[in-house]
């Protein structure tokens, strides 16, 4: 069976989310190609080369891919899906926005987001924010899946270099164009990619005071997150926000300040390895998930846990 | 300008759904039902842009049972024009949500469909991109702005690690992030005025194309449960269960 992995970069770096995926197709077949698609990507296309599991990588490299719009990816990803049984990609907002549209012109129906490889045909899911996991089996004889990549440790670098090729680009659709990109910029470790997660919820009560989180998180080279009500209120950026409608993280430490656990919380973080929940409302059902509670106001706990690491 | 609005109807947001008994699909007997949030959010900016002037107007669609109904009054409560309910008989997937919203986009010539990105029952984030992918149309995905012009909208996109804009060529398809509005509540003479407004039903089985499952539900089951943790004393327990125990900070 072979399958076609969508790679996820920035024409430069490779994201963590295309091992993920690459783990994720392991689990279903040995014949794996992974296509990089982009502009001056070549470094990118030799990472993937590298990387264990991989048999063969595509590249398509031309200005048209540089912004990765939907249109014109989904259209190279059809042009090339003729000999795969199966295409798969990351299902972070890059594979979200063209994967369906590949799918819809394969006539398949995707299966989104799968956690779980049960069998080549048979894979488990989330649904309802992850209150439930259902386990879905695809009739589809091309199988268009998205990986979630919290849920498959990513390959590292194996022992042989895949061949690289060249494939010819698409025509350009010419149905949108890129404008500009603001991209958060930090020192610190990308919420999605950090090994520990320092997250302040409603409790916080203001934009300032995270600067409190922020400087334990520079201690132990956390990310900063946020739950969706201390966005909402208006106390950090969207790009903060941990949860059903943010990102979804599984770091190996995360620490929820003044969060209470809200159903669309959790399914955002309650895969991380180790949690730990500060909160002065011993109901808050934050505790329920976490492995350490620390039952405290905050604005006493978190100036003694900086003091003391 | 027509802008067509596909909704649909979900299990309320603040209902805790679980596994029937026999683990044959969640247990959905007797809970309340509601307009999915991110449709909400998609019908709330349909209006808007009625509301300025941009466009002239606006339908709600739906494909489902024939008690989504139900919400499509919602919707028109809400401000929409008329609706369309492309009844079947029994809940389809995206990719046929798709086609069948794409028949109507045949019919309707939309100039602008907005949709929610993903209906927070199955969370499958697919049916805008497949419809703006049968239709031949632009599309930008996740939006948190939408600036309208004659021909072309600049929408910017909330994607991993910041924001995106692009600009889409008219007809095209945006699909709607949390942040793009609040919605607003319907008013008690706008639910009487929308009982009177136009609702017209379609069977989907005569739109002419297949509509049997691509997938098969073999069990739906509880997430694994974490085990109980234990509640710690004081901030120095808590770094040192960190540090000794769980080894994850040193």
């Amino acid at each position: 069976m072979k399958i076609l992995v969508i790679a996820e970069h920035d024409n430069s770096t490779l994201k963590g989310s295309t091992n993920s995926t690459i783990a994720a197709a392991k689990e279903i077949s040995t014949d794996i190609s992974v296509l990089v698609a982009g502009n001056s990507c070549s470094s990118v296309s030799s990472e993937v080369a590298s990387l264990d599991g991989v048999t063969s990588v595509m590249v398509a490299d031309s200005s048209i891919y540089e912004n990765f719009l939907a249109e014109d990816i989904a259209n190279l990803i059809v042009s090339l899906s003729d000999p795969f049984d199966y295409i798969l990609a990351p299902a972070t907002t890059f594979g979200k926005n063209f994967l369906p549209r590949v799918a819809a012109i394969l006539d398949s129906q995707q299966i989104s987001e799968i956690t779980e490889v049960v069998s080549a045909d048979t894979f488990k899911r989330p649904i309802y924010a992850g209150s439930c996991i259902a386990t879905v089996k695809t009739l589809e004889s091309k199988k268009i899946i998205s990986v979630r990549s919290t849920a498959f440790d990513g390959v590292s670098a194996g022992e042989s270099q895949a061949p690289i090729s060249e494939v010819s680009s698409t025509d350009a659709l010419n149905v949108s164009s890129f404008v500009k990109e603001d991209l958060a910029v930090s020192d610190r470790p990308e919420l999605t990619a950090a090994d520990i997660v320092v997250s302040g919820g409603r409790g916080m009560q203001s934009g300032d005071n995270f600067h409190l989180l922020d400087s334990i998180a520079d201690k132990l080279g956390a990310a900063v997150g946020a739950s969706r009500a201390a966005v909402d209120a208006g106390f950090v950026p969207n790009d903060y926000q941990v949860g059903q409608t943010g990102k979804i993280v599984a770091p190996d430490l995360y620490i929820a300040v003044g969060i209470s656990g809200a159903i669309q919380h959790l399914a955002g973080m309650k895969d991380s390895k180790v949690i730990v929940a500060i909160n002065k409302d011993e109901d808050a059902p934050i505790f329920q998930v976490a492995d350490y509670g620390l039952i405290a106001d905050l604005f006493e706990a978190l100036p003694e846990l900086d003091s003391k690491l | 300008m027509k802008i067509l609005v596909p909704i649909k109807r979900v299990v309320d947001y603040n209902v805790k759904v679980r596994p029937l008994s026999d683990q044959s699909n969640v247990d959905l007997n007797n809970v309340k039902m509601s307009v999915n949030p991110f449709c909400e959010i998609a019908l709330e900016e349909a209006v808007r842009l009625k509301e300025t002037g941009a466009a002239t107007e606006v339908v709600a669609v739906t494909v489902g049972k024939q008690d989504s109904q139900e919400q499509l009054r919602t919707a028109l409560a809400l401000g929409a024009d008329r609706a369309i309910l492309v009844e079947s008989d029994s809940i389809v997937e995206p990719l046929v949500i798709a086609k069948a919203l794409a028949k109507i986009c045949e019919d309707e010539n939309p100039n602008l469909i907005i949709l929610g990105k993903q209906a927070i029952d199955g969370d499958n984030n697919q049916t805008g991109q497949m419809l703006s992918a049968l239709m031949g149309y632009s599309q930008a995905t996740n939006a948190s702005e939408v600036n309208l012009s004659d021909d072309s909208a600049e929408v910017t996109r909330e994607i991993d690690g910041g924001l995106q804009t692009i600009k889409i060529s008219l007809p095209a398809i945006v699909t709607t992030d949390l942040r793009l509005n609040e919605p607003r509540y319907a008013s008690l003479p706008n639910i009487m005025k929308a009982k009177k407004k136009e609702l017209n039903v379609v069977s989907l089985s005569e739109m002419g194309f297949d509509t049997s499952a691509r997938t098969e539900l073999l069990s739906v089951e509880l997430p694994a449960q974490r085990a109980a943790g234990i509640i710690v004393e004081s901030v120095d327990d808590l770094i040192d269960k960190l540090k000794n125990e769980a080894k994850v900070i040193s």
